[in-house]
């Protein structure tokens, strides 16, 4: 009976505790309000209904002091509310440094999954139990909004940049994963399901898939696409700036702005390079809007932000000197090496 | 308060044009005066989210915007300029002459402000074709063909640029059908110093309307344009 | 009880001729300039609407008896709630009170003869069939599929329906909304009667003005938003397309620019209308006049500072989001004065339970519960969860349905008898109204629930788990759809049927009770002079006695 009639949603994230406490805490701060009223309403009613000796009441005067305090009150209370509703917003939107980076992709009427290994997925999510994952999203069409209602999160997925996304799961099974902004016929269809697994368990999931490595694939990319022709690794050239090290810095424009080289940065580069163009540097680089698509876009900023941040990692970029083949040294590199490239931009790159 | 129900209005003589709701004319164009007012409100916040689109969009993409506004004809913005100050001052002639009670001077004001209007669109038409010629209207034949890594940027602004000055071209016409109503009454005699509240109402439309080009034209045509 | 308060021997016995029967003929009615027929025209148009969209409701809830989904598509859902959505807020919540009670009521509450142009007025209404016919073209042709809130780029590049017509009507149906308040705000500051001061107006009149300063000012930041998206649909390109820069979420913060203000140009005039009511039912002033009317206008400023708030997920900066959500919780406090001045209202009063009464306290109890749900809301982690989800659709049903659908129909209770000379049938008014409150509680509470739980608005099929709080909403719908169906039945029926009204059945004060049931055209033969304060019984009382022993 009471399997049929679930009144409350499963807590496997890190916040939802701290939000189902906030939810407790309204209902009985606004039920206790709300009865107030209607406990009022109905013993005034009953009180001073209608009767032959009550037909037309007496004047009763106002009382200032009462409305101040009806004013006041309710005031202070949802400042209390705010405070706390704040507070929690501003962590689950500061993702914890460590956390999994894991691409999403929405696309009518689906999810994709890019995990940093490789591992692709439709409709479900494989996450470690008790390490923060963080969801980097793009919509390939319409906005769609990716909702795990056990872990408490929610964030719109748009078709013009990335949004992000974290949660640190705490119970391991497996979890409604919905689209909930409205994003055509088969909206309702758009689910699946986020499967939280032990560590171990985790591992030999991680194990079982072989896929192309996103690294590879997009320092692949970027030799097809010749973005290395203007974007030479060893240093700035004539016509592009050097993408070396650039992921997480501070960017200086054209028009005097300064903004920083975070995932969105890139994004609007490769797709609307007019937009924002480095100081320096004319307007020549064409638009590979309809060129690439989200998951190649995967690809090829796994590569950019691996670029020049191997730290101890020989010198991965420089290695290769000529300028039509700097990714031959990267291309050797170990699998080791390149995990730490993919795994370093989250420590530092956050300033 | 006692019974201070307009006092005298049962002295004055009711005049023609008194619709039955009011009690005066005092108050029937105050009325009316109020009601243009309040609709020049509504439309300001109409161009306005326009402007806000502007500055947000000037905001992300500066230089696109700078390279856009190069190829907006400053002489043909500036004579349109110039012809709508000048309709702006032919428009308050009208007031005065209907104030005055002088028709022929009225009739001549209104004729002279449909004619500025006219100026002012034929104008922007030429304008108009000009960037059709040059594959400035947004679309798959837009070209920027000194910038062309701006070009989708550079769209934004004609998409913008065409949005708002046709609007208020639409305005234009608008109004010139407000002026042509008010030349016909003008003609038969309807106004005078006591009734000329649709003279007045018609002219703070058209102020307005001017008002909304002096801020499109340094907007589109003027600034950024040297730098 | 209520051929009790018929006076006979009341010195203003209904002339023959009122505004209904003054003129025979359908032009005369399409061609009216009369405020009162105007007001009519819209009761007429405005209930049709309301039952076609309350006919897409149904066909929901039908639906959603199963998890699978069996009884239609999913394009056919979809296009029931967009369809839904947009007739019920555009054509029936929007216009509703303003342009039905307001119209009828305004000018006679403040003493004038009609609204400051009566010829716009009924230009407001023609716009306002335009847009009603346009949509039902659309559902002609086909229907609509994007939602009420046609969020881009669904709608300008994806969706294969008739979006561009349904964005022009209501445009057009928006500017039937700006020349009505337009006419409302000129009416009240130039046309009132000698002696109506501002803080002398029925607090129905104050809900109005903060009404259409959000119709004058919010409205035309719609209608341009909606024209550039016709645009971008036609043209192929425009200021939200991703692909030359655009931002989907710039539409967004100009959609809710107005829609966010949209909710309160329809609760506004509601809260009014139970400001009347409940002053009327316990015959006692308003508790607490001034800060009642002045929460009008701090709802109606307020209102325009949070419209952000409905996109706390839509990846917008945290610290705006800490901004809108702060100021979220600023206009919740005139929301509160007023539940609490309601209810201090009855305290001492002299209290009767007829229908209008029975509404009037069930919008105090559901709109609590409606805008405490928007705490909620409006409290940032726990919206994250909440957001887009039946939470939010139970939070606004309390609010329009609950709140306005309930307040619209104390109004029409309540005024009917001077809108059309008759009575309705107390006992089965009564009746409906319980009905109505305990359907609608059946409807909408498990879907508080629902959204908790985690299930998405707008799905046409949805996880099994769900179902039981389903069958239970829909259930509760169908008694709703009785309670509705009930007055629609007893008040054409009481049109020839009901006992005769006098000129103030309720006993209640305010000027539109000194005339006639039903007005006379003109409304006041002489333009009245004020001499008391708003819900002032002694006072009005003996004005009435001074003005019946001066023949």
């Amino acid at each position: 009976m009471f399997d049929d009639l679930p009144l409350f949603p499963e807590a496997a994230s890190s916040v939802a505790r701290d939000v189902d406490q906030l939810y407790w805490f309204l209902i009985a701060v606004t039920g206790a309000a709300t009865m107030l009223v209607i406990v009022l309403l109905i013993t005034f009613a009953i009180k001073y209904r209608r009767t032959p000796d009550n037909e037309v009441p007496d004047h009763e005067p106002e009382n200032k002091y009462l409305e101040y305090a009806w004013i006041v009150i309710p005031f202070i209370v949802f400042m209390v509310i705010y405070v706390w509703g704040a507070q929690l917003y501003f962590r689950m939107n500061r993702p914890p440094d460590d956390a999994l980076e894991v691409w999403a992709t929405g696309k009518r009427w689906m999810w994709k999954f890019q995990h940093i290994g490789g591992q692709q997925e439709i409709n479900e999510l494989h996450v470690p139990l008790g390490r923060p994952v963080k969801l980097i999203m793009a919509s390939e069409d319409v906005i769609h909004s990716f909702y795990a209602p056990a872990m408490r999160v929610k964030r719109d997925v748009l078709p013009s940049r990335y949004t992000t996304l974290w949660f640190e799961p705490i119970k391991a099974g497996r979890y409604h994963l919905f689209c909930a902004e409205y994003c055509g016929t088969e909206h309702s269809k758009m689910i699946g399901s986020v499967i939280v697994l032990p560590e171990p368990e985790y591992q030999a999931w991680l194990a079982g898939g072989t896929a192309a490595s996103p690294l590879e694939e997009g320092e692949r990319l970027y030799t097809a696409l010749a973005c290395n022709t203007c974007h030479a690794a060893e240093g700035p050239s004539a016509r592009g700036p050097s993408l070396n090290g650039l992921f997480g810095t501070e960017v200086r424009l054209r028009s005097g702005q300064n903004v920083i080289a975070d995932e969105n940065y890139l994004r609007e580069s490769i797709l609307n390079p007019g937009a924002k163009i480095v100081a320096g540097y004319d307007a020549i680089m064409p638009s590979f809007q309809g060129q690439v698509d989200e998951q190649q876009l995967i690809y090829l900023l796994t590569y950019i932000k691996s670029l020049g941040v191997t730290g101890g990692a020989a010198g991965q970029p420089e290695a290769g000197s000529t300028l039509a083949r700097p990714e031959s040294g990267a291309a050797v590199a170990g699998p080791a090496a390149r995990a730490a490239a993919t795994q370093a931009p989250d420590t530092e790159g956050r300033p | 308060m006692t019974v201070q129900a307009h006092p005298d209005s049962s002295h004055e003589e009711h005049h023609p044009r008194l619709q039955h709701h009011f009690e005066t004319m005092e108050q029937q164009h105050e009325a009316s005066q109020l009601g243009m007012w309040l609709f020049l409100v509504t439309e300001i916040l109409f161009f306005g989210a326009l402007f806000l689109a502007y500055a947000f969009y000037r905001w992300l993409y500066y230089d696109a915007f700078i390279a856009a506004s190069h190829h907006q004809n400053i002489l043909l913005g500036g004579i349109n300029t110039a012809v709508l100050i000048f309709s702006s001052l032919t428009v308050a002639m009208s007031v005065y002459y209907s104030q005055t009670n002088r028709r022929k001077g009225l009739i001549v004001m209104l004729i002279l402000t449909m004619v500025l209007g006219l100026a002012f669109l034929g104008i922007k038409a030429v304008e108009y074709h000009e960037h059709f010629e040059h594959h400035l209207f947004p679309g798959p034949n837009f070209q920027l063909p000194d910038a062309p890594g701006l070009a989708a940027q550079a769209q934004m602004f004609y998409v913008l640029y065409f949005f708002m000055t046709g609007l208020h071209a639409f305005h234009m016409i608008i109004g010139l059908g407000i002026y042509t109503w008010l030349l016909i009454r003008a003609m038969k005699g309807e106004f005078s110093s006591v009734y000329y509240a649709p003279i007045e109402i018609g002219g703070l439309y058209w102020h307005f309307v001017d008002i909304v080009w002096i801020f499109l034209f340094p907007m589109l045509y003027l600034i950024g344009r040297h730098y | 009880m209520t051929t009790a308060v018929l006076d006979p021997n009341h010195p203003l016995e209904s002339p023959r001729k009122n505004y209904l029967n003054r003129e025979y003929g359908v032009l005369s009615w399409l061609l009216t300039r009369d405020h009162k027929r105007i007001a009519i025209l819209y009761i007429v148009s405005i209930t049709l609407m309301f039952f076609v969209g309350g006919l897409f409701a149904v066909l929901m809830r039908l639906e959603l008896l199963t998890p699978q989904g069996d009884l239609m598509t999913s394009d056919t859902y979809n296009k029931m709630f967009t369809l839904h959505g947009v007739v019920m807020i555009f054509f029936f919540l929007i216009p509703g009170i303003p342009a039905v009670l307001g119209n009828f009521l305004l000018p006679i509450q403040i003493g004038a003869k009609d609204l400051a142009f009566p010829r716009l007025n009924l230009l407001s209404w023609y716009l306002f069939m335009i847009g009603a016919i346009g949509t039902f073209v659309v559902v002609m042709l086909g229907g609509l599929d994007t939602g009420w809130t046609f969020y881009t780029p669904y709608s300008t590049q994806y969706s294969n329906t008739h979006v561009t017509l349904v964005t022009l009507g209501a445009f057009i149906t928006g500017f039937s909304s700006i020349l009505t308040g337009l006419n409302f705000m000129v009416t009240v500051h130039r046309m009132r009667a000698p002696g109506l001061t501002w803080f002398r107006m029925p607090l129905f009149i104050w809900a109005l003005y903060g009404t259409s300063i959000i119709q004058i000012l919010a409205t035309p930041v719609l209608a341009i938003a909606l024209l550039l998206l016709a645009a971008e649909r036609v043209l192929r390109v425009g200021i939200f397309d991703p692909s030359i820069g655009g931002d989907p979420v710039l539409y967004q913060h100009l959609f809710w620019f107005y829609s966010h203000p949209a909710v309160y140009i329809m609760i506004l005039p509601a809260m009014g209308v139970v400001s009347e009511v409940i002053a009327a039912f316990s015959r006692k002033r308003v508790f607490g006049y001034t800060f009642v009317a002045y929460s009008s206008l701090g709802i109606a400023l307020l209102g325009f500072l949070v419209w952000a708030h409905h996109m706390f997920v839509a990846g917008i900066s945290v610290y705006s989001a800490l901004i809108f959500s702060f100021l979220s919780m600023f206009v919740a406090v005139p929301s509160a004065i007023k539940v609490f001045n309601w209810t201090f209202t009855l305290y001492k009063g002299s209290v009767s339970f007829q229908t209008p009464m029975l509404y009037a306290l069930g919008f105090i109890g559901l709109f609590a519960i409606g805008g405490v749900t928007g705490l909620f809301l409006a409290a940032l982690g726990l919206d994250i969860h909440v957001h887009d989800t039946y939470f939010i659709v139970a939070h606004f049903h309390y609010v329009m349905v609950g709140g306005v659908v309930m307040a619209y129909f104390a109004g029409i209770h309540f005024w009917w008898p001077k809108i059309t000379g008759r009575m309705y049938p107390e006992w089965w008014g009564r009746l409906a109204a319980l009905i109505v409150f305990l359907g609608f509680n059946l409807a909408f509470f498990p879907q508080f629930l629902l959204g908790y739980l985690g299930m998405p608005r707008r799905y046409h099929v949805y996880v099994p788990e769900f179902q039981v709080l389903n069958v239970m909403s829909s259930a509760g719908a169908s008694v709703l759809g009785v309670g509705y169906l009930l007055p629609l039945v007893y008040f054409i029926w009481s049109l020839k049927f009901g006992p005769k009204a006098g000129p103030n059945p309720w006993g209640a004060v305010g000027l539109e009770w000194t005339i006639a049931s039903p007005p006379p055209t003109e409304n006041f033969h002489e333009t009245p002079a004020v001499r008391w304060e708003a819900y002032d019984y002694n006072a009005f009382e003996e004005a009435q006695r001074d003005r019946a022993g001066t023949p």
